[in-house]
């Protein structure tokens, strides 16, 4: 039977990392994060899987190891905090246009600018709307647990692979830093090339052998009509990923008069202000999604015809609250809750904040 | 009177070959400028490589500027790199396969402006990577804008008076730079215009793709090149120029070996 053990969130994370037989990890340090090299390095994944670890000189250099490792078919990933990923975000818009599978984690802190050090949440449109230029999405997992900062590495890595396009992570600096109970994954063989091939196609470059045509991994196509054409193929991608790969959690939803969306460590805070509302006789719920994108506008959807009012709690002036709005498509009330620059709410105060939003006012 | 045509294979089988296309370059029209360094310094590069006997093992990682499309020319597998970041997707590319040949191929606006810092760094970890670095003074995709390596009193549309060196700094020597770095094995500065400069940069390029199998770190080969279109010269002018002008800024000759 498999152990609980004791770990911080982003030390768990790294250590999945290697148990999911990732290939090569490149990053700068930046807090709330640091961890996750810092484990690495002193783990030397390189004798325990031949996983490579190596500090860049910037974050503009990290990204670009992680395309160049990952346009070779390997399982490749980075992390960084807020203002880290905001230098990503040229790379991640090319590795989206070259179709480039790789895992990103962004350990959230409060912004804009330098911001803060304490946790936030006020990247999700910077992960879920893009970020970098053009038309792209990436696949963006949610974790609300330390054994989800585990647990969704392997599961990114998956789901980067499937559809041929980078996954993030989008954490926060409370998950990232807190202790938690967490049962670590066994550990996984890295692929061979052959392998790789065999289970994802023949597309990376690595090396023209006889047999095939060379491969090249580019974002650009000068031609209008053909880079149209690769837009509408990404286009079509983006909407089998939004069918089949929407996930999310319902908490006491099912005879809820009033549900709260929220992610991550918002999620948690939620978790007690149901139970706080419930022992006031106020049927409260929680949906939290699990992929922001693709969110999981269906469910809200349908529970629009049947709640009387939605709360965003979120650590931001009111991001993911725009999806919400537009899944309830105007049929309920929709208010948003949050705090910002480093600040988490209390449960007390959401309790407040939406019997206040939702209730009074009606 | 009776006239006899030949057609191409007839006049072919006539003659004694004596120079032949490498197989690794590919049969498209090049994207450059008639008179243009690239070509040669393509030819040449993947002339080593086919040679060596390692284009299975090779892969390219091609920058922002003319050379784009580089991928298009040269017949290995390679990759596109974003606007100066070549040397740190060539470290990506080398840290998961390092018993394969990388090599970027960049001109001196991605190479010594814009990724200056992943130019210097993938040195100084003394990468084992060619670095194939073209110098041609100016911009030439977005037409004609001054690069880093613009000379003093050099016109270019951004610098349309010339190039003032106490407003807009001095001419980088980038290659001098980095070959002070321990990691870096081989830094040496070419030329193709001529004949006789092209045996040589050839060579260089074969020395580089050698430090490489043996592990010994990054080699950067500078290419001092040429641009016409930029320079608003005909080819055999800009050919002059460059003699006559950039070589006494840019001296030929191996900076460490």
């Amino acid at each position: 039977m498999k152990e609980a053990i004791l770990m911080k969130g982003n030390e768990a994370m790294a250590e999945a990392a290697i148990r999911a037989g990732a290939d090569a990890y490149f990053g700068y340090p930046i807090t709330p994060q640091s961890e996750v090299i810092e484990y690495l390095m002193h783990e030397e994944p390189q004798k325990r899987t031949g996983m490579v670890v190596l500090q860049a000189e910037s974050e503009l250099a990290a990204i670009n190891m992680v395309y160049g490792a990952g346009a070779c078919g390997k399982r490749v990933m980075t992390s960084s905090s807020s203002p880290g990923i905001s230098l990503k975000s040229e790379g991640i818009s090319y590795m989206a246009g070259s179709e480039i599978p790789c895992l990103i984690v962004n350990v959230m802190r409060g912004g804009p600018g330098l911001g803060t050090i304490q946790p936030g949440q006020s990247d999700y449109f910077q992960a879920t709307k893009g970020g970098g230029h053009g038309d792209y999405r990436l696949i963006v997992l949610a974790p609300s647990t330390v054994q989800e900062m585990a647990d969704f590495v392997d599961l990114s890595f998956k789901l980067a692979f499937k559809y041929r396009n980078p996954a993030m992570i989008l954490s926060d600096g409370a998950i990232g830093q807190m202790m938690e109970k967490v049962y670590l994954p066994e550990q996984k063989e890295r692929l061979s090339n052959e392998k790789i091939i065999e289970l994802y196609g023949d597309w990376a470059t690595t090396g023209k052998t006889a047999n095939r045509e060379r491969n090249i991994i580019t974002s650009l196509d000068l031609k209008p009509e053909r880079q149209e054409i690769h837009n509408i193929h990404l286009q079509e991608k983006y909407k089998m990923i939004e069918e089949n790969e929407t996930r999310y959690e319902e908490i006491r939803c099912e005879d809820a008069e009033y549900i709260m969306v929220a992610f991550g460590t918002s999620a948690r805070l939620c978790q007690k202000v149901i139970q706080l509302g419930r022992e006031k006789g106020l049927k409260l719920g929680l949906l939290r999604p699990i992929t922001l994108w693709p969110f999981p506008k269906k469910p809200i959807t349908d529970y629009a015809e049947k709640v009387k009012g939605f709360l965003s709690v979120e650590m931001n002036a009111g991001q993911m609250v725009e999806d919400i709005l537009l899944a309830v498509e105007g049929k309920a009330p929709v208010e948003h809750y949050g705090r910002m620059g480093g600040m988490i709410a209390s449960p007390s105060e959401i309790l407040q904040a939406l019997e206040e939003k939702l209730i009074s006012n009606n | 009177m009776t006239t006899s045509v030949l057609t191409p294979e007839e006049i072919i089988k006539k003659g004694k070959v004596v120079f032949k296309k490498t197989k690794l370059i590919n049969d498209v029209p090049l994207s450059y400028c008639p008179g243009c360094g690239h070509g040669v310094a393509h030819r040449i590069l993947m002339e080593v490589v086919e040679e060596m006997g390692i284009w299975e093992d090779t892969i390219g990682v091609a920058p922002v500027g003319c050379s784009v499309l580089a991928y298009d020319f040269m017949n290995i597998d390679m990759q596109q790199a974003a606007h100066g970041r070549a040397p740190a997707v060539a470290t990506g590319i080398k840290r998961v396969y390092p018993e394969k040949y990388v090599f970027t191929y960049q001109g001196d606006g991605d190479l010594a402006a814009i990724g200056t810092a992943e130019t210097i760094h993938a040195c100084n970890r003394g990468e084992n990577i060619v670095i194939i670095f073209i110098n041609n003074g100016i911009y030439g995709m977005t037409g004609g804008q001054m690069a880093p390596t613009t000379l003093e009193g050099m016109r270019s549309s951004t610098s349309p008076y010339g190039r003032m060196v106490q407003t807009m700094g001095y001419p980088i020597k980038i290659t001098e730079m980095v070959a002070m770095l321990p990691g870096v094995a081989y830094a040496t500065r070419q030329a193709v215009h001529e004949a006789k400069y092209v045996r040589k940069a050839k060579n260089a390029i074969k020395k580089a793709f050698e430090n490489q199998r043996d592990k010994k770190g990054t080699s950067i080969i500078e290419i001092v090149s040429n641009c016409n279109s930029g320079w608003k010269l005909s080819p055999v002018e800009a050919n002059k120029w460059l003699d006559e002008n950039m070589l006494d800024y840019f001296p030929l000759g191996d900076i460490k070996k």
